[in-house]
C-alpha cells in the first residue's frame, strides 16, 4: 500500500458552518461531518475527544448533539483513549450506529475490533463512520505540561490553543502572548509507541483529515471506503463544504506525501532495529516483540 | 440413536397397564417426538440415513389414536413434515463442540449469533457434536473442535474426551478464555459443591496440541462466526479463498503458539515495557469485567477484578496487527456479510 493508503479522492476542504469554524483546529472537517452523519441519521452519536477537569487534558465522551461536538472541537496534542467507548456506545448508550474520531492507530485498532471481534461483542456492524486525523506522532500529558509549562513557559489553564506548523510548536494565550518551541526539541517527548507506528494520514479510515498539504485555515481530506465516500458525497451535496482541488492548492499532495514517507521510513527502521537490539549467547542479535509478525 | 428406537418399544408396554387413566399416557408419547425430531435434524445432514427412523417414530403415535386427543394428531403431522423437508447440503464442514469445565457462556455465545446461525448451519458447516444442542453422546469425527472450559485432571473423562477430541479432529480450537488460559478456573483450589476433589483445572494445551485460540469470556459471536466461515474457506474454498483465510487465522494460531497464560499482566509485559503501548484505549474498551481504565493515556489494570480472560492483549492493536488482512478490511468485511445472507 502507498503510504497515502487507499483513497477515492483527495480534496482540500473547509467547513461553511461558522460555529464550528470558530472552535475548530483547521478547516472543521471532523466536527462538520459528525454534525451532519447526525443529523441525517447516519450516525446516533459520536466518540469524540471532549473536556476532562483538567486543562487540556482530553476525555473520551460519546457526543450525540451539536452543542456536545463543539465542546470537543480542536486539537489536543495527547491522547484520549477514544477505543474505551467503543463497546460501552453501543451498550450503556445504545448506539446503533457509531462513529467514532481517531489518530491512525486507533483507527487500526477500530478494523481490528471489526475483523477480529475477540472482545468487542456486537461492535463490528455498529461502526457507522470512522474518522481518521493526521498524526506525526503523540505526547502524554505529562509530556505536554513539560512543554507547554517548562518549554513555553506557560501555564496550562491560561492557553487559547496549540498548534503544529512549520516546524514549530505554538502556544496562544488567553490574553494574547505567543510563545513557540523548535519542534527538534519535542522528539524526547514523544511516546515510544509512536516510534514503530507505519500510518501518517489514518490509511484504514473511512475519511482522513489533517491540515497538512492545504492552505491556513483549510484542511486535506481523502475520502477512502465506500461508507466514507456515500458520507462525503452527501455532506457536499448539502453544502457543509467549501472545496478546491488538491492541484490547486500550495503547498498541495506533495508535502502531506513527503511527511508521509519520511515518517514510515523512519518509524520502519525503528521496527526493523528492534529485530537486532540484544545479542544472544551465540553472537547472533536479539530481538525484541515484533507486533507486526506475530503476537 | 439406540434410545430413539428402544423408547417407543417400552411405551406401548406400558400403556396397556395404564389404559384406565387414559388422559395422561398420550401427553409422554406426545412429548417425546417432539424433542426426537428436534434433536434428530443434526444428525440428517451428515449420515442421510438416519432419516428413516423418525419416520418410524409415527408408528409410536399409534397408542395416541386410540385416546383419540385431536391437539396431539396435529402436532405429530408437522413433524412428520419437517422430516421430509431436508436438503443436505454436500460440501459443509463438520464443526463440533466439547464442553469440558466451562459455564456454557461459549456455547451460547455461539447460540448468540442468531439467525447467522442458522445461515452457517445451513450452508457452511454441520454442528455433529454439542451438549444441548445436538443428541450425541461420543465424541465423533469432526473438521474443527471447538473445545469450552478448562480441563479438570481430577476427572479422567475430561481428560480422555479432550485427547479423543484431538484425535479425531482436523483443527482443535481453545474456544473460550478457560480453554486457551484457564480464565476464572484459574483460581480454583478445590473445596467447592459438589465436587470439592476437583481442583487441578488446566488449560487445554497442558494435555493436548491446540492449533487455534479464540480468546475472551464469553468469546464475541461474531468472532466465532468469522472463524468458522474462515475456516470452511480453509477447508472448501478455491486457492484465493485458501490463501486469505489462512492470513485471517494465522495470527490465531499464532496465539496458541505464544502460551496458556493470560492476565491484564500482559499490557505491561508485552506492550508496554516493550515500548509499543501508544494508548488507544481498546484494552480498558475490550475487558469483559471492566478491570482496566486510562489514567493518563496508559491502561492501568485492576489485578484484583482481572479474570484472566486475555481479551485485552488479544485486541490489542499492538500485540499484533496483520496489514495483509487489515489493509483489505473493507474487502472482507462484505465478503463475511454476504457470506450470512
Amino acid at each position: 500500500m502507498d503510504v497515502l493508503g487507499n483513497y477515492k479522492s483527495a480534496i482540500s476542504a473547509r467547513s461553511t458552518d461558522k460555529d464550528i469554524l470558530k472552535k475548530s483546529q483547521d478547516g472543521g472537517i471532523i466536527t462538520t461531518l459528525f454534525a451532519y452523519a447526525l443529523e441525517e441519521g447516519i450516525i446516533d452519536g459520536a466518540i469524540v475527544a471532549g473536556p476532562s477537569d483538567e486543562p487540556w487534558r482530553p476525555e473520551p465522551m460519546v457526543a450525540t448533539s451539536k452543542a456536545e461536538l463543539l465542546a470537543a472541537a480542536g486539537t489536543r496534542y495527547t491522547i484520549s483513549p477514544n477505543l474505551y467507548l467503543i463497546k460501552e456506545a453501543t451498550r450503556s448508550y445504545g448506539l446503533d450506529r457509531v462513529g467514532i474520531v481517531g489518530v491512525p492507530c486507533q483507527i487500526q485498532a477500530v478494523r481490528k475490533a471489526q475483523l477480529y471481534p475477540i472482545g468487542m461483542r456486537d461492535v463490528d456492524d455498529k461502526i457507522a463512520l470512522a474518522l481518521g486525523i493526521y498524526c506525526m506522532e503523540n505526547l502524554s500529558y505529562q509530556a505536554l505540561e513539560a512543554i507547554v509549562e517548562d518549554h513555553c513557559n506557560q501555564k496550562m489553564e491560561s492557553v487559547k490553543k496549540m498548534d503544529i506548523g512549520k516546524g514549530k510548536f505554538t502556544v496562544y494565550t488567553e490574553r494574547g502572548a505567543v510563545s513557540q518551541m523548535p519542534l527538534k526539541l519535542i522528539h524526547k517527548y514523544v511516546q515510544p509507541g509512536c516510534n514503530v507506528c507505519l500510518d501518517y494520514v489514518g490509511n484504514l479510515a473511512d475519511i482522513s483529515s489533517g491540515s497538512v498539504g492545504s492552505p491556513d485555515g483549510w484542511s486535506t481530506v481523502f475520502v477512502r471506503s465506500m461508507k466514507g465516500n456515500a458520507v462525503w458525497d452527501g455532506a457536499i451535496a448539502a453544502g457543509c463544504f467549501e472545496t478546491k482541488p488538491m492541484d490547486q492548492v500550495k503547498p498541495g499532495l506533495d508535502l502531506v506525501k513527503k511527511l508521509a514517507t519520511e515518517k514510515i521510513t523512519k518509524n520502519q527502521k525503528n521496527v526493523d532495529a528492534r529485530k537486532t537490539v540484544g545479542l544472544k549467547a551465540d553472537g547472533t542479535p536479539k530481538g525484541l516483540r515484533n507486533p507486526y509478525e506475530s503476537p | 440413536m439406540k434410545p430413539a428406537a428402544s423408547e417407543p418399544q417400552t411405551k406401548p408396554e406400558v400403556k396397556p397397564e395404564a389404559k384406565p387413566a387414559a388422559s395422561q399416557p398420550p401427553t409422554k408419547p406426545e412429548a417425546k417426538p417432539e424433542v426426537k425430531t428436534a434433536r434428530s435434524k443434526p444428525h440428517r445432514k451428515p449420515e442421510g440415513k438416519p432419516e428413516v427412523k423418525p419416520e418410524a417414530k409415527p408408528a409410536a403415535t399409534e397408542p395416541q389414536k386410540k385416546p383419540a386427543v385431536k391437539p396431539s394428531d396435529v402436532i405429530v403431522d408437522e413433524k412428520v413434515e419437517v422430516v421430509k423437508e431436508e436438503k443436505p447440503v454436500a460440501d459443509k464442514i463438520t464443526i463440533g463442540e466439547l464442553h469440558l469445565s466451562g459455564c456454557t457462556g461459549c456455547l451460547v455465545t455461539l447460540a448468540d449469533n442468531y439467525e447467522g446461525l442458522f445461515k452457517l448451519l445451513d450452508d457452511y458447516a454441520d454442528l455433529v457434536y454439542a451438549l444441548t444442542l445436538v443428541d450425541v453422546r461420543h465424541v465423533p469425527e469432526m473438521d474443527v473442535c471447538l473445545v469450552e472450559g478448562s480441563c479438570c485432571l481430577n476427572d479422567e473423562l475430561s481428560v480422555e474426551e479432550l485427547k479423543e477430541a484431538r484425535a479425531k479432529s482436523k483443527v482443535l480450537v481453545a474456544y473460550g478464555a478457560c480453554a486457551a488460559y484457564g480464565n476464572i478456573t484459574r483460581f480454583c483450589r478445590g473445596g467447592q459443591w459438589n465436587q470439592p476433589g476437583h481442583e487441578a483445572f488446566v488449560p487445554i494445551s497442558e494435555v493436548v496440541d491446540v492449533d487455534l485460540y479464540i480468546p475472551s469470556c464469553p468469546p464475541c459471536p461474531q468472532e466465532v462466526r468469522n472463524v468458522a466461515v474462515m475456516a470452511y474457506l480453509l477447508l472448501r474454498g478455491n486457492d484465493e479463498q485458501k490463501q486469505l483465510a489462512t492470513a485471517y487465522l494465522t495470527p490465531l494460531m499464532q496465539l496458541a503458539q505464544r502460551g496458556n497464560e493470560a492476565c491484564g499482566c500482559d499490557l505491561m509485559y508485552d506492550v508496554i515495557n516493550q515500548g509499543l503501548c501508544m494508548g488507544c484505549g481498546t484494552c480498558a474498551g475490550t475487558c469483559p469485567v471492566r478491570a482496566i481504565t486510562m489514567e493518563y493515556g496508559k491502561p492501568n489494570v485492576n489485578r484484583d477484578q482481572c479474570i484472566k480472560c486475555g481479551a485485552c492483549y488479544s485486541q490489542c492493536p499492538r500485540s499484533w496487527f496483520n496489514f495483509d488482512v487489515m489493509n483489505n478490511y473493507e474487502a472482507i468485511m462484505g465478503a463475511i456479510k454476504g457470506a450470512m445472507q
